[in-house]
C-alpha cells in the first residue's frame, strides 16, 4: 500500500457529495501543497492535482484516489485541508485510518461500464474527455455506419430503459427512425426525483461527455438534428458542467452544423426543470420544454410518434444514453453477454439508507440484493438487522430481507410488487416501520401530484390520511380494507404511471408486512371490553411479521 | 372515409375512422359518466370517469381520449368500473364543499347526475372541507372555488373557443385552482370578454351569472360544439340538418 515514491497524480472527487464533505477546499490545500512542492524544486516529479468525478463511496468523503509510480492506486476518505501535505510524500502512514481498502467487495464487485470513467477524468475538460476515449465512436459511426447499423447493435445489447419501465431502447429507437419523413427530436431525462436516486446525477457530474456522445449516437441512429437534456434545477453543478462539456464540444466542432466535419447535424440544449417531480414523466416533461404547464398526458399517442412540438421524440434518461458508446466501442453482443436473460448489461445504484457504505455501485443485472446490500454495503452500520430494501423510489416498494436473494433485473422486482425504478436503493434495519415507510412515500407523492387527475389528486390525499391513522396506530380493520380497496383505485385509473405506481409502497408493505398493519389495527368491539387490544404485540423487539 | 367495427358490452357498432371510444359508445347507446369532457372541446382524459375495458389490454383506457379501432372490444360496466366510478364520485365530492341544497346548480348540475347515476348517496372517504374562496368580483358573473372539480372545461373554452386564455390551472395536487389572468381578480382581466362560455360549459355551480339564486342556473353545455361545427364544418344548427 505504501511505495517509497511520491505520488504521480491526486484524483479528488469534485461531485456533489463529496463537495458538501469538503472536497473544495481539501484540493486547493493539495494544490497549494503541489506547488510548494514545485518551489521547493525537488529532484522527484511534483504531483499532478486532478479534478475528477465520482469516486463511488459517498459517505466517507471527500474522497481522493492516489496514483502511484508503480501503477498502483490508494484510497482515501474524510481527509481535512492540513493532512493535505501527508499525502504528497512518498510515506503515507500517517494517512492510514484514513486509507479505503480498494478490494473491498464494494468495489471489487463493480463492473463500471456507464461509470468507466467516472473519477478517472477530469469533468471540466474535453481534452481529457477525448483523451479516456470520449467521442471516437460517434466519429466512427458518422464515417461509416449506417443509422440502421447502430439501431441493430443497441438491439443487439438488449439494453432497456434505465429510467424505471425499461421499455426495450432498440424498439424504442426504431419506433422513432421509422415514422414518416420530417423532423425529429432527441431528449434525455435528466429530472431524476426519486428519494434515494443519485446516479444520473454523478454522471452528469463525472463525466458529461459521455452523455453528449451517447446522445449525438443516438440522435444520428433515429434521424434527429435538435437535442434537450431536461435537468432538475436541484443539481446546479450537473447543469453548470454539462453547459460547460456542450459548449466545448460546440467549440469542437462535435456538436452543431456538421458534427466532426459530417453532414450530420446536431443542435444540443439544456432546458432547466422548475422542481416538480411529475415532470420525470416523458409526457409532462415534453409540456415543460414547451414552455407549458408539466402535466402529463394519456398516451397513445406515444411520444416516438408524436412528441416535441407534434414531431417523433426519443427520450431516453442519462444512464441509458450513456451506456451507448461503451455498446458501441465493444459490440451489443458484448453487452448482452452480461447480466440475465430478460435484463441485459449493468445498472448503477445509488445505495443509502442503513447501509455501512453509501455511495455508487455499477453491478450486472441479476446481482443478488443480498450481494449489493450486504456484501459490498456491509450491511447496517449498527450491526442491527437488514429489515427490507426499498427500490423504485415513491413507485417501487420494499423488498424484505427473507427474499434478499432476489436477483436484481426488471422481472424480478415487479414480482415482489417492486420495481427496479430508477435506480433509488434505501436500505431499512428493524427499527424502520413499514405504515411509516408507506406514509412518508405516499406524503411525498400526494405533494408532487400534478392535480391533474381525480384519482392521484384526491386519492393521494386520502391515502395519506388513512395511512396516518396506521402510523398512528388508531386504524380499525375496516380502514385495513379500505386502505386496499382505494389503493387499488388509484394504480388502476390515475392518468400517468406516476399516480398509477403511487400506491406501490403501500402495497408492498401490505403483501410482505401486512402484520405491523394488522397491528396498528383496533377493534373496538373487540379490544376495549377487555382492556386489550393487540397494540403490544407490534410494539415488542424484533417485530418482524 | 372508411369505417370501423367494434364491439361495445358485446355489441357490434360501425364509426367513421377517427371516432373516438366515447362516440362509439354513444353509437352503441352505452353510457358512461364523463365530467371534464365536453363535446366540442380538446378531450384531456382528466376525470377518470369514462374509464372502459378494452380486450387484450391490461390498461384501463379513457374512453374521451382513446380512439377507435377495428375489432376492438370494449366493456363500459364490469363490476370494478362500477366500483372504481362510486370511488372518484365520493372522491371528488369530499375534496371540494359541495352541498347541493343552497347550490346555483341544483337539479342542474353533471356531478349531482353522476352522483345519481353510479348510486353515490354519500362518501365514505372523510370530507377534506377545504378553505377555498368566491371571486364576486366580476360585474357579471362569479366563480365559487368550493365548487370546482378542476374538469378545465372553463380552460379549454376560454382558449380554444373564445381564444381569450382568461382561465388556466395553477398550483398543484390538491392546492390545484382555476386562476384568472395572472391570478389576479377576475374583474381585473381585460382579455375577459364577459362572453359567458365559461359559465355555460362549468359542469357544477362553480362559475355563475350573479343573477342566478339557487336551483336557478341554467347553462348551455352544447354551446362549444356548435361554435365549433359552425366554424368549421359552416354547419349551423338553426338552419337545420346540423345533428350528424
Amino acid at each position: 500500500m505504501v511505495s517509497a515514491a511520491p505520488p504521480l497524480r491526486i484524483r479528488c472527487c469534485g461531485a456533489s457529495g463529496c463537495r458538501s464533505a469538503g472536497s473544495e477546499a481539501l484540493q486547493q490545500a493539495l494544490e497549494q501543497a503541489a506547488a510548494e512542492i514545485a518551489a521547493a524544486g525537488g529532484a522527484g516529479a511534483v504531483p499532478a492535482i486532478k479534478p475528477v468525478g465520482c469516486l463511488r463511496l459517498c459517505g466517507r468523503g471527500p474522497l481522493v484516489a492516489v496514483d502511484r509510480a508503480d501503477g498502483g492506486s490508494e484510497l482515501y476518505g474524510g481527509l481535512q485541508p492540513q493532512q493535505a501535505k501527508t499525502l504528497l510524500q512518498p510515506q503515507r502512514q500517517a494517512l492510514a485510518s484514513a486509507a479505503i481498502a480498494t478490494d473491498h467487495p464494494f468495489f471489487s464487485l463493480q463492473q463500471p461500464v456507464v461509470l468507466e470513467n467516472c473519477g478517472r477524468v477530469d469533468p471540466g475538460s474535453i481534452d481529457d474527455a477525448i483523451a479516456h476515449g470520449s467521442y471516437v465512436q460517434l466519429r466512427r459511426v458518422l464515417e461509416g455506419v449506417s443509422p440502421e447499423q447502430v439501431r441493430e447493435q443497441v438491439k443487439r445489447s438488449g439494453l432497456r430503459g434505465r429510467g424505471g419501465a425499461g421499455y426495450p431502447t432498440g424498439l424504442k429507437w426504431d419506433t422513432v427512425a421509422l415514422q414518416p419523413p420530417g423532423p425529429r427530436t432527441v431528449v434525455c431525462n435528466a429530472d431524476e426525483g426519486d428519494p434515494g436516486a443519485f446516479m444520473d446525477r454523478s454522471v452528469l457530474e463525472s463525466d458529461p461527455h459521455r452523455l453528449i456522445e451517447g446522445m449525438a449516437i443516438a440522435a444520428y441512429a433515429v434521424g434527429a438534428d435538435q437535442g434537450y437534456v431536461y435537468v432538475r434545477a436541484e443539481y446546479p453543478l450537473a447543469i453548470a458542467r454539462l453547459r460547460l462539456a456542450l459548449k466545448q464540444a460546440r467549440a469542437r466542432g462535435l456538436l452543431g452544423p456538421q458534427v466532426a466535419g459530417s453532414r450530420f447535424a446536431l443542435q444540443l440544449e439544456v432546458r432547466v426543470g422548475a422542481g416538480a417531480y411529475v415532470c420525470g414523466e416523458e409526457t409532462a416533461l415534453l409540456a415543460s420544454i414547451q414552455g407549458q404547464r408539466g402535466t402529463p398526458r394519456p398516451r397513445p399517442p406515444f411520444p416516438a410518434q408524436h412528441g416535441l412540438w407534434g414531431a417523433p421524440t426519443l427520450i431516453n434518461n442519462v444512464e441509458t444514453f450513456s451506456a451507448v458508446p461503451a455498446i458501441l466501442r465493444r459490440g451489443g453482443d458484448w453487452y448482452a453477454a452480461i447480466g440475465t436473460a430478460s435484463s441485459r448489461g449493468t445498472k448503477v445504484f445509488a445505495l443509502s439508507g442503513a447501509v455501512r457504505h453509501t455511495g455508487l455501485v455499477e453491478v450486472p443485472m441479476g446481482t443478488s440484493l443480498r450481494t449489493v446490500v450486504v456484501e459490498m454495503g456491509g450491511g447496517s452500520p449498527t450491526g442491527r438487522a437488514v429489515k427490507a430494501v426499498q427500490t423504485g423510489g415513491p413507485s417501487g416498494g420494499c423488498i424484505p430481507a427473507p427474499l434478499l436473494d432476489t436477483p436484481v433485473d426488471y422481472e424480478s422486482l415487479l414480482a415482489l410488487g417492486s420495481m427496479m425504478g430508477s435506480g433509488g436503493m434505501v436500505v431499512m434495519d428493524e427499527t424502520t416501520a413499514m405504515p411509516e415507510v408507506a406514509h412518508h412515500f405516499m406524503r411525498f407523492s400526494r405533494n408532487e401530484s400534478c392535480g391533474k387527475c381525480l384519482p392521484c389528486r384526491a386519492g393521494t390525499v386520502q391515502l395519506e390520511q388513512l395511512l396516518a391513522r396506521f402510523v398512528e396506530r388508531r386504524a380499525r380493520p375496516d380502514d385495513l380494507a379500505r386502505l386496499e380497496e382505494l389503493c387499488t383505485m388509484v394504480r388502476c385509473t390515475s392518468l400517468c404511471g406516476l399516480g398509477q405506481a403511487a400506491p406501490n409502497p403501500v402495497l408492498s408493505t401490505l403483501r410482505h408486512f401486512r402484520g405491523e398493519y394488522e397491528a396498528a389495527c383496533r377493534d373496538p368491539a373487540i379490544c376495549e371490553p377487555h382492556g386489550a387490544c393487540r397494540l403490544p404485540a407490534a410494539t415488542s423487539p424484533g417485530g418482524e411479521p | 372515409m372508411s369505417v370501423l367495427t367494434l364491439t361495445v358490452d358485446g355489441q357490434d357498432v360501425a364509426v367513421p375512422e377517427g371516432a373516438t371510444l366515447l362516440q362509439a359508445l354513444r353509437a352503441a347507446s352505452a353510457s358512461v359518466p364523463v365530467l371534464c369532457h365536453l363535446d366540442g372541446l380538446t378531450p384531456v382524459g382528466a376525470c377518470r370517469l369514462c374509464l372502459v375495458e378494452i380486450e387484450g389490454s391490461t390498461k384501463l383506457q379513457p374512453a374521451c381520449t382513446t380512439p377507435a379501432a377495428e375489432g376492438m372490444a370494449v366493456r363500459t360496466s364490469s363490476a370494478p368500473l362500477q366500483q372504481f366510478r362510486r370511488m372518484a364520485v365520493e372522491l371528488f365530492f369530499a375534496e371540494g364543499n359541495h352541498v347541493c341544497a343552497f347550490c346555483v346548480a341544483n337539479g342542474n348540475c353533471e356531478l349531482q347526475d353522476v352522483a345519481v347515476q353510479v348510486g353515490m348517496d354519500h362518501s365514505r372517504f372523510p370530507y377534506q372541507y377545504p378553505v377555498r374562496h368566491v371571486d364576486a368580483s366580476h360585474p357579471q358573473f362569479a366563480l365559487d372555488h368550493h365548487r370546482c372539480i378542476l374538469c378545465t372545461r372553463c380552460v379549454r373554452v376560454c382558449d380554444e373557443i373564445e381564444g381569450a386564455h382568461v382561465w388556466d390551472v395553477a398550483n398543484r395536487g390538491s392546492h390545484c385552482t382555476i386562476v384568472a389572468g395572472l391570478d389576479q381578480p377576475w374583474g381585473e382581466v381585460e382579455a375577459c370578454t364577459s362572453c359567458g362560455k365559461c359559465v355555460d360549459v362549468c359542469p357544477t355551480g362553480a362559475l355563475f351569472r350573479k343573477a342566478d339564486s339557487t336551483a336557478e342556473k341554467h347553462p348551455h353545455r352544447d354551446r362549444p360544439e356548435l361554435l365549433r361545427t359552425a366554424r368549421e364544418q359552416h354547419r349551423w344548427h338553426n338552419q337545420g340538418g346540423a345533428k350528424a
